[in-house]
């Protein structure tokens, strides 16, 4: 009988199709994934790079600047501080251009080389690789730890058991404790925790950020690159014949076969594919990558690994499995044809867009004039004084984002004699705002009854660099 | 209650909810198996595709969620269950929670009290005097009377057209600071009824308002003022013989050139004519005494600044 889809059969359907028929349930049970230890040139780098962004994330957070920590995010005050910038809420904008890098990016990055971010640099791939260390030194590699889960429960087998899980609770609580210490202060929140008196909010995020690190990273692994993650299914979008991927070359390979070391196995009739199964045991996420390039593979490279140490121990050339294009396997090119077309219009358009955002971000950021300016006029009717001359009053909120106390001067233009009445200096504190009432006065008939255009300009009295040029409207009563 | 005509709606949308929920679930639970043919030894004999074809050979392939995702829409459902429990939801049944928003509010308020309480309540303690020496509390009282007094006294403090300049000296129901506080705290509620009547022709009005220019130096007519002065008697009452006003009712003093309403010949008329009334409200059901007390201090501060710039000046030394 002829294998048939899967869907809703009717009794007819079901009765003809022969004698036997069952249930099957749609969702699809997990099968535990045993990923073997990979040694060479990618896993080097995947570990360069773990330790390069662990560095950073469980490090930065110590650091201090001035009388600070360096990175903090004070939600609850709404300033955000990154070594010696503040940013306040109304430079949101930064956060929208980081946010088209990072994209613009990711795009380039996998027009050239395809999941470039998911095999090396995504925290669900760095760690789980920690955590597969620790699985490794406890329970040993892949077939001693098939072996653990397929045997009988002893003493060993639940010693081992929880010390790996000791161990990750450990790390995933660490990761979490990490996490709150950007939002809050981390030596602080440390000595919260010796004396168990931390907020109810600081001991959620510690455990739910922690949870989510041991629950992804020890429990769910590639079924949140298989199922939660929306990179993996958008990614041919960016893909292009020209892109690098992770590929098993089969014409060379193929037709695959075991042979012994030494047997000329051309002569045989095979190809260099010597059926071992390494670059399935050591695929974190359980393809064959033979099959071809699948939605499944996140480019972590553990097959190029697995498969050109055993290319090395036949005797064979490496690069079986490597990073190739679909043109180059096509039209057969040389390695430096095949990288000489990474410099093709799409990836250069990229790149420069890239660049120039980069550059005026880089500039703004650095020309960013550390002080804001809201002019907000009162409400009611202009006031006339005994002389005639015509008084508006303006609150304006002035916003220091100096980690010093500035002194400002105010000034104000745009009609013949027009001058602050009151106090036109103004001293506001390290990182705070503060609304400052100021009354600005002109001479009787200056200026024609309605709304007349004024400018106020607030400037550093000690640094005429900061100065920010406000508009603002006159009210003359007619 | 209070949302629903009556208790047969509160329990139709309760009816309907569980109905809903119990839906999803039946239906989740309807579409997780299927009965397919099996092979000899029992396994399903299936091609991995749907059965779907489009374009002539365009084949769906069965790629189906994990079991845990299955797992997690169930948990949604007793989510919602115990939610419906705990809160507000289920028509107008309040949850074993008790929770509000009103409440929630409430809390945070108290929280906040809790938290910026001791502050406040620091100067609560202090003569008015010296809260308006200290600049952290002349800066609180600032941001206070920003959010609070500045919409009629104008962020400046200087009032306009029926709104009282705080800066100067003038005071219509006196500076002393605890008057200040009282004014605030109680509010006010200034009536000068109509007096035409009383004083008589419009031409009589005329001469009492030139006679109430005269009292303060202003420009105006000797003759006719001369004519009203004996009219002022009937505003002598609240205003004094001399016109200097009287802090104890709020009557203005009509000697200064200080005018609420307007100093002109016609406004004055006007004020005469067809009386005034104002009120300022009173704060103590908006704002805690220790609030009111830094107000008052203030804009005390604001008509004493020659005083207070030379404290500053002394405690910078």
């Amino acid at each position: 009988m002829k294998p048939t889809p899967i869907k809703q059969y009717t009794k007819e359907e079901l009765a003809q199709s022969g004698q036997h028929f069952g249930e099957q349930v749609l969702f699809e049970v997990h099968k535990k994934i045993y990923p073997r230890i990979t040694n060479g040139w990618f896993s080097k780098w995947r570990w360069i790079l773990v330790w390069f962004t662990q560095l950073i994330f469980y490090g930065t957070v110590w650091l201090n600047w001035n009388d600070r920590q360096a990175v903090l995010f004070d939600l609850t005050s709404r300033k955000f501080y990154i070594f010696g910038l503040v940013i306040w809420p109304q430079d949101f904008i930064y956060l929208t251009v980081l946010l088209v890098i990072s994209a613009l990016s990711l795009f380039l990055f996998t027009t050239v080389a395809g999941r470039l971010f998911c095999g090396y640099a995504c925290p669900q791939t760095v760690y789980t690789e920690i955590f597969m260390w620790v699985e490794r030194k406890v329970e040993g590699d892949r077939n001693a730890r098939i072996r653990l889960d397929n045997g009988a429960l002893s003493p060993r087998k639940i010693a081992l058991k929880f010390a790996k899980h000791s161990i990750w609770i450990g790390i995933a609580l660490w990761t979490g404790f990490t996490f709150v210490g950007y939002f809050t202060p981390i030596h602080h929140l440390f000595s919260e925790i010796l004396v168990w008196a931390l907020g109810p909010w600081e001991t959620f995020w510690i455990f739910f950020y922690g949870f989510a690190t041991y629950g992804n990273a020890g429990w769910m692994r590639e079924q949140v690159c298989k199922y939660m993650c929306p990179y993996a299914r958008f990614q041919s979008a960016m893909f292009d014949k020209d892109t690098l991927t992770v590929t098993y070359n089969a014409a060379r390979g193929e037709p695959r076969g075991s042979r012994s070391k030494h047997a000329d196995y051309k002569a045989d009739g095979l190809g260099a594919c010597i059926d071992c199964g390494v670059c399935v045991q050591v695929c974190p996420t359980g393809i064959d990558i033979r099959n071809g390039l699948q939605y499944e593979c996140t480019g972590c490279t553990a097959c190029i690994d697995g498969c050109n140490d055993i290319m090395d121990k036949m005797g064979y050339e490496p690069g079986l499995i490597g990073y190739n294009t679909e043109h180059a396997m096509e039209s057969g090119y040389t390695k430096a044809q095949m990288w000489k077309r990474v410099f093709r219009p799409r990836t250069l358009i990229y790149t420069g867009v890239l660049c120039a955002i980069i550059i005026v971000t880089a500039v703004t950021l650095l020309n960013r004039v550390p002080l804001k300016v809201n002019v907000i006029r009162d409400r009611g009717m202009p006031r006339v004084t005994d002389t005639g001359a015509i008084d508006n009053v303006y609150k304006l909120q002035i916003m220091n984002a100096e980690e010093q106390k500035v002194t400002y001067d105010i000034e104000v233009s745009g009609i013949p004699g027009i001058q602050i009445a009151n106090t036109h200096v103004v001293e506001i504190l390290s990182a705070t705002d503060r609304s400052v009432p100021i009354r600005v006065e002109i001479p009787a008939g200056s200026a024609e009854p309605g709304s007349n255009k004024i400018h106020f300009i607030v400037r550093d009295q000690s640094d005429a660099q900061v100065v920010v040029n406000e508009k603002a409207v006159f009210l003359v009563p007619r | 209650m209070a949302d629903f005509f009556n208790e047969w709606w509160s329990i139709w949308i309760s009816i309907l909810v569980i109905i809903s929920i119990l839906g999803c679930a039946l239906l989740l639970w309807s579409q997780t198996k299927i009965t397919i043919p099996l092979d000899a030894d029992g396994k399903p004999l299936t091609d991995g595709t749907t059965g779907h074809i489009w374009d002539g050979n365009l084949q769906e392939q069965n790629n189906p969620l994990p079991r845990w995702w299955m797992w997690l829409f169930y948990i949604t459902v007793v989510f919602a269950l115990v939610y419906l429990v705990l809160y507000p939801g289920l028509g107008s049944n309040q949850g074993k929670l008790g929770w509000s928003s009103a409440g929630a509010y409430d809390k945070e308020v108290k929280a906040g009290e809790a938290q910026y309480g001791p502050i406040f309540n620091k100067y609560l303690a202090m003569p008015i005097e010296e809260v308006a020496k200290q600049p952290e509390a002349r800066a609180i009282g600032e941001r206070l009377f920003l959010n609070t007094c500045s919409q009629c006294h104008g962020s400046d403090a200087m009032g306009s057209k029926g709104f009282p300049n705080l800066t100067d000296t003038d005071w219509l129901y006196g500076g002393a600071p605890e008057t200040i506080e009282l004014t605030i705290r109680e509010g006010r509620h200034g009536v000068m009824p109509p007096m035409g009547a009383a004083i008589g022709t419009e031409d009589d009005v005329r001469n009492v308002a030139n006679y109430v220019l005269s009292l303060s130096g202003a420009p105006h007519d000797p003759i006719r003022a001369a004519l009203g002065k004996p009219k002022f008697v009937a505003c002598a009452a609240c205003h004094g013989p001399e016109g200097k006003g009287n802090q104890a009712i709020g009557s203005a003093n009509l000697t200064d050139k200080i005018w609420l309403y307007g100093g002109d010949i016609n406004t004055i008329m006007e004020t005469i004519n067809k009386g005034r009334n104002n009120t300022m409200p009173a704060h103590k059901n908006r704002l805690s005494d220790a609030k009111i007390h830094l107000l008052a201090a203030y804009v005390w501060s604001l008509s004493n600044v020659g005083g207070l710039e030379a404290i500053d000046k002394q405690s910078k030394k």
